[in-house]
């Protein structure tokens, strides 16, 4: 009863305070508030983002949404043709390219070499794929930066990953490289213990760096340079239809005893493990910035109540010499900070979810290893806009419960 | 109504100590009108505000309407104050974030007797001070006299037990003064208790009774 009276009273008071008080100073302090919100939300938004990012790259340049490969033990995917059969009659399904993935070493300048220099010699993964069906699932041709992607056809062809060649990344230092390679030049592929002459057809890039040290040939003279005709394949990377969860389909697969000749991951599951680490990372990282932010936070809304009610100890006096009771008047604070932080709080809402993410989804940023988005999960966002009220409800309160518990009379005379 | 016995008051200021009330013995009955006057620093303020329970004595006791002060917690003072108190200040102690009918209606929403009823009886009781036409203007946008009337609307709205008043006038012009002291005037001969602080011999003289103040002691009292 009093507790509800004493709430109605400080509501009473805390919104003609607000109602009466100096548009600037409300404004400013709303401003604090929503670049707290920024803070607290987009900060680690943007570091969760990059890795986000990067996850995305994974999926869609190179597992797809699941991905079907050969047991730790197989150097390939028993049953392939079966498998792929009920990979393709799953209706969730929306396309399958089957891979084979072997090493192998990529020679460039074997035809210009004296005996005394050393052979140009790149170690990479080839891939031989159904260059349709690939880029249904990756989109791999969006990605060509010279030259062109390959057709069904192109054989004696290949299409290289950028970090393959000297030009292209100078952290190559790290890798052995092709040095004057470039579009229509030949080089030798050596894979199996066969050795192939093909000619670069065009050359790609991509964020994530395992796929841009790769280099793609069509399916079928890949087969014949590793020996295998049986089309038991290494891998299946298969696109879904638009909202299907991937881990209902990799169940479908399971079910259908496809995890007896194949290891069955979704794309999540099939992040290398550093990326997993790097994710956790990242988002302590957030949190510990936006533990930082809510701290100042707390601080500004302490100095801005403090200052409030010190100017008008006054005035706290009058109202508890009145009768009015103190637990009124401190909630009239701690409503005026509530009210900050909501405010504060919806201007942020709107800023992220109608700004914010639509503008790093067109326009992602450009980190080196991923095109960074920001991802703000709403769950979070409710989460952390509670914290943000919680704390400037303390920050509120302790100051005037400070003022409010000073001698009336000292408080209505401006006495010390 | 109110009764002090042998009341002190000392301020310490770290090791110097000044007594501003050297036990007064003071009795007011229920409808009385009664002046306190006094040169200044004479103790008249102090023992107002100890009176009417916004400070603690040093020693002594204060029985107000039959109950015992020093008994009393912060909370159930504050109560006493909010339901059987009336204070007019010498600076109108007005909020300035309200306008004067919420000044008013303020006390008697934390009495807890309904928004409608406050504000019908914050309305009726400025009309009562002459301030009807005011009823939204925020206190700066009233003159002095009007404030002090609006400060004396928000202490007898609900119908207090005792009104304690501090100088009123001290702020005010003449004509201002005198519609102020007519309106205690009023209030007395309605039956209200009402014990005023003033400097001003002329106003002291509406009061039934003067108790003049000097260095902490009741020198004289006078019965008009």
């Amino acid at each position: 009863m009093f507790f509800a009276l004493n709430l109605r009273i400080g509501f009473f008071l805390a919104v003609r305070q607000i109602k009466r008080a100096s548009l600037w100073t409300t404004g400013l302090i709303v401003f604090v508030m929503v670049l707290t919100f920024l803070n607290l939300v987009v900060v680690s938004g943007v570091l969760v983002g990059i890795v986000q990012g990067s996850i995305d790259s994974h999926r869609t340049q190179d597992t797809g949404d699941v991905i079907v490969s050969s047991l730790d033990d197989k150097k390939y995917i028993e049953n392939s043709p079966e498998v792929i059969g009920i990979i393709k009659s799953l209706p969730k399904v929306k396309d399958a390219s089957a891979r084979y993935r072997l090493g192998g070493t990529l020679e460039a300048n074997y035809k210009t070499r004296k005996e005394t220099d050393k052979p140009n010699i790149a170690v990479t993964q080839i891939i031989g794929i159904d260059p349709v069906a690939e880029n249904n699932v990756t989109n791999i041709s969006k990605n060509i930066i010279k030259g062109e992607y390959l057709s069904p056809d192109d054989y004696d062809q290949i299409v290289l990953g950028s970090l393959l060649l000297n030009e292209d990344f100078s952290f190559n230092a790290l890798f052995a490289t092709l040095k004057n390679v470039s579009p229509g030049v030949k080089i030798r592929v050596n894979a199996n213990g066969v050795q192939r002459e093909v000619t670069v057809k065009g050359v790609f890039e991509s964020k994530v760096q395992d796929i841009s040290r790769n280099a793609y040939m069509i399916d079928s003279q890949f087969r014949s340079i590793i020996g295998r005709n049986d089309g038991n394949v290494s891998e299946i990377a298969i696109k879904l239809n638009q909202g299907v969860d991937p881990k209902e389909v990799s169940e479908a697969l399971i079910l259908s005893g496809v995890d007896e000749v194949a290891k069955i991951k979704t794309y999540y599951e099939a992040q290398p493990q550093f990326l997993k680490d790097v994710i956790k990372t990242f988002a302590m990282l957030g949190n510990m910035l936006s533990s930082i932010g809510l701290v100042v936070a707390s601080i500004t809304i302490f100095i801005v109540i403090f200052i409030n009610a010190i100017t008008r100890r006054k005035f706290i006096g009058i109202l508890k010499g009145i009768g009015i009771n103190g637990k009124a008047i401190e909630a009239s604070y701690v409503f005026q900070s509530i009210f900050y932080a909501l405010c504060g709080s919806a201007v942020g809402l709107v800023l992220v979810y109608a700004v914010l993410v639509p503008f790093f989804i067109a326009h992602p940023i450009d980190f080196p290893f991923s095109d960074g988005i920001l991802v703000a999960p709403v769950n979070q966002t409710i989460f952390r806009i509670g914290l943000l009220v919680l704390s400037t409800v303390i920050a509120g309160y302790i100051p005037a419960r400070m003022i409010v518990r000073k001698n009336t009379l000292d408080s209505i005379l401006g006495r010390n | 109504m109110i009764e002090t016995k042998n009341l002190t008051k000392t301020f310490k200021d770290g090791e110097a100590e000044t007594k501003v009330l050297k036990g007064i013995d003071f009795k007011a009955e229920s409808g009385e009108f009664v002046a306190v006057m006094g040169r200044s620093g004479a103790g008249k303020s102090t023992f107002l505000y100890l009176m009417s329970l916004l400070d603690e004595p040093t020693g002594g006791e204060i029985i107000i309407d039959g109950q015992e002060a020093r008994k009393m917690t912060i909370d159930e003072k504050t109560l006493f104050r909010l339901e059987k108190c009336g204070y007019v200040f010498q600076d109108y102690a007005l909020l300035p974030d309200l306008t004067a009918l919420e000044n008013v209606a303020l006390p008697l929403l934390m009495q807890n007797i309904g928004r409608k009823k406050a504000y019908a009886q914050a309305k009726e009781s400025l009309i009562k001070v002459k301030l009807g036409h005011r009823l939204g203007n925020l206190p700066s946008h009233l003159s002095g006299g009007e404030q002090q009337r609006v400060s004396i609307a928000r202490a007898v709205a609900h119908k207090p037990k005792i009104l304690f008043a501090d100088e009123p006038t001290a702020n005010l012009d003449n004509e201002s003064s005198a519609a102020v002291v007519e309106i205690f005037k009023e209030l007395h001969q309605a039956g209200q208790t009402i014990i005023m602080v003033t400097h001003e011999e002329q106003y002291a003289k509406m009061a039934g009774r003067v108790i003049h103040l000097d260095d902490g002691k009741i020198i004289s009292v006078q019965k008009n």
